[in-house]
């Protein structure tokens, strides 16, 4: 049985995910209209047509891509908030319940059998990283992602000798593969560091931080403008039907290492870098940013 | 050069399209994914004629109102999990547009010049606006096999673009 005070959050949950699929964040949008300003001919009417699906959705309240991604939460929990093993049932319940309301495409499949559960839940998804954090509030962040940008992801286990010159040749290389296939212009999360399951999982997370702002270690910082730089340089460009903007950012995340590996984790997220945040407070009460 | 064209396009009208020209089409467009194609392709007849349409690669976002279906949110999905399939596809029903997006291989290159055919794109992930251009969902078929996103969704569209034409029937490609 679900309480009244457990609806409430469920609610908040859908208004979470719906602030996430109709409206970018403001970092994402001023990046793009940046790149509206440089870019001419074809690449420009990409552009265009992006900034006015944005505005299209968000007036409209519906979703900005009709991939509206698998459901990725990550939670900052509180130790003091008091309803926290019925967290993750209600994050569940807010999944169901937004993709009638929204709606969103329900895109959970079986691997086996092909059997869409059709309400965006299933074994292991929604997709939740859990930490813990002082206080008694409990703040979620909502990172739908989607199955094209999602598919450019890669692994690589480097040898260490390569260096970091190897790992950049490494990012730029896989960038220019995966040409028009993730939507682009893209953000870049790049995990570098740390063991396979590790380097992907920083690589991802490195997605929530803002468009244009930098690594705080000076030196990260100088290769994630030297990456946007080389990979800007392809020409791919918006949509891979050329242009100067195929990435608005690279963001990396570092773990240290085993000294026989160097793995490195890309994860790709599409122009649509949708991300929104809601606060919970312990008497349920919500706010959605 | 920008065109309106309206579909059905006659083979005529589809030579004269080049890489590069910005095109917004009126008429009938199904959507059609990996697994519409593979069951597709095994099929003898089909309940409508996929030559008087374009194709749509897309797994669109409905909704079902009192009034029948509506289009929320339909941009297009990753062309190239279909290049398995799409000389074929082409070949078997006729097809003289493909909208999709990241452009296709060396199988559906040949097949567009053979049969006839451009590919366009349209701008990944803008699936508002293009729920926004189109007038009326007529028909769907296979839903409750396939799902809401793999199945074949029959759509009239209203200057649906911008499409650009990103590969064309002379052998022209733009991903170079």
């Amino acid at each position: 049985m679900i309480d009244m005070k457990h609806q409430n959050i469920i609610d908040g949950i859908v208004e979470l995910i719906r602030k996430a699929e109709t409206e970018l964040p403001k970092d994402v949008i001023k990046s793009l209209e940046k790149a509206y300003k440089i870019e001419e001919g074809v690449a420009k009417t990409q552009i265009a047509a992006i900034l006015e699906n944005i505005e299209l959705a968000k007036k409209t309240k519906r979703p900005m891509c009709q991939d509206t991604g698998i459901q990725t939460f990550f939670v900052d929990i509180g130790v003091d908030f008091p309803n926290i093993l019925d967290l993750k049932n209600i994050i569940i319940n807010g999944v169901k319940k937004a993709t009638k309301e929204i709606p969103i495409r329900p895109n959970t499949v079986d691997p086996f059998t092909g059997e869409n559960h059709k309400d965006n839940t299933g074994d292991y998804i929604p997709y939740i990283t859990w930490d813990f954090v002082k206080g008694n509030e409990v703040r979620i962040t909502a990172l739908p992602k989607g199955g094209g940008s999602e598919n450019m992801s890669k692994l690589g286990m480097l040898k260490p000798g390569v260096g970091i010159e190897g790992v950049k040749d490494f990012v730029v290389e896989e960038m220019i593969k995966a040409a028009g296939n993730p939507c682009p212009p893209t953000i870049v999360g790049v995990g570098i560091g740390g063991g396979a399951d590790l380097a992907l999982k920083l690589g991802k997370r490195s997605l929530l931080r803002p468009v244009g702002i930098r690594n705080k270690n000076k030196n990260i910082a100088s290769i994630e403008k030297e990456l946007i730089e080389r990979i800007n340089a392809s020409g791919i460009g918006p949509m891979g039907l050329g242009g100067k903007t195929t990435v608005l950012d690279v963001h990396i995340k570092k773990a240290h290492r085993h000294p026989a590996s160097l793995p490195v984790g890309i994860a790709v997220q599409c122009w649509a870098d949708r991300r929104a945040h809601l606060v919970i407070h312990s008497d349920s009460s919500w706010e959605v940013e | 050069m920008e065109h309106y064209l309206n579909l059905p396009a006659s083979s005529e009208q589809i030579k004269e399209l080049k890489v590069g020209d910005i095109l917004y089409i009126s008429g009938k467009i199904f959507t059609a994914r990996d697994e519409a194609h593979h069951m597709m392709l095994e099929k003898e007849k089909l309940p409508f004629d996929p030559s008087k349409m374009g194709l749509f690669h897309c797994g669109p976002l409905m909704k079902n109102a009192k009034d029948g279906w509506h289009v929320v949110s339909a941009g297009p999905t990753t062309s190239s999990r279909m290049e398995i399939f799409e000389d074929n596809f082409i070949k078997k029903y006729k097809i003289n547009i493909i909208i999709g997006k990241g452009g296709m291989g060396k199988k559906t290159q040949k097949a567009l010049q053979k049969y006839i055919c451009i590919y366009t794109s349209y701008t990944g992930g803008a699936g508002a606006l293009a729920a926004d251009k189109v007038e009326k969902v007529e028909e769907v078929y296979w839903l409750d096999k396939l799902g809401m996103p793999e199945a074949v969704w029959i759509l009239r569209v209203k200057d649906f673009g911008p499409l650009v034409v990103a590969m064309d029937s002379r052998g022209g490609n733009i991903y170079g």
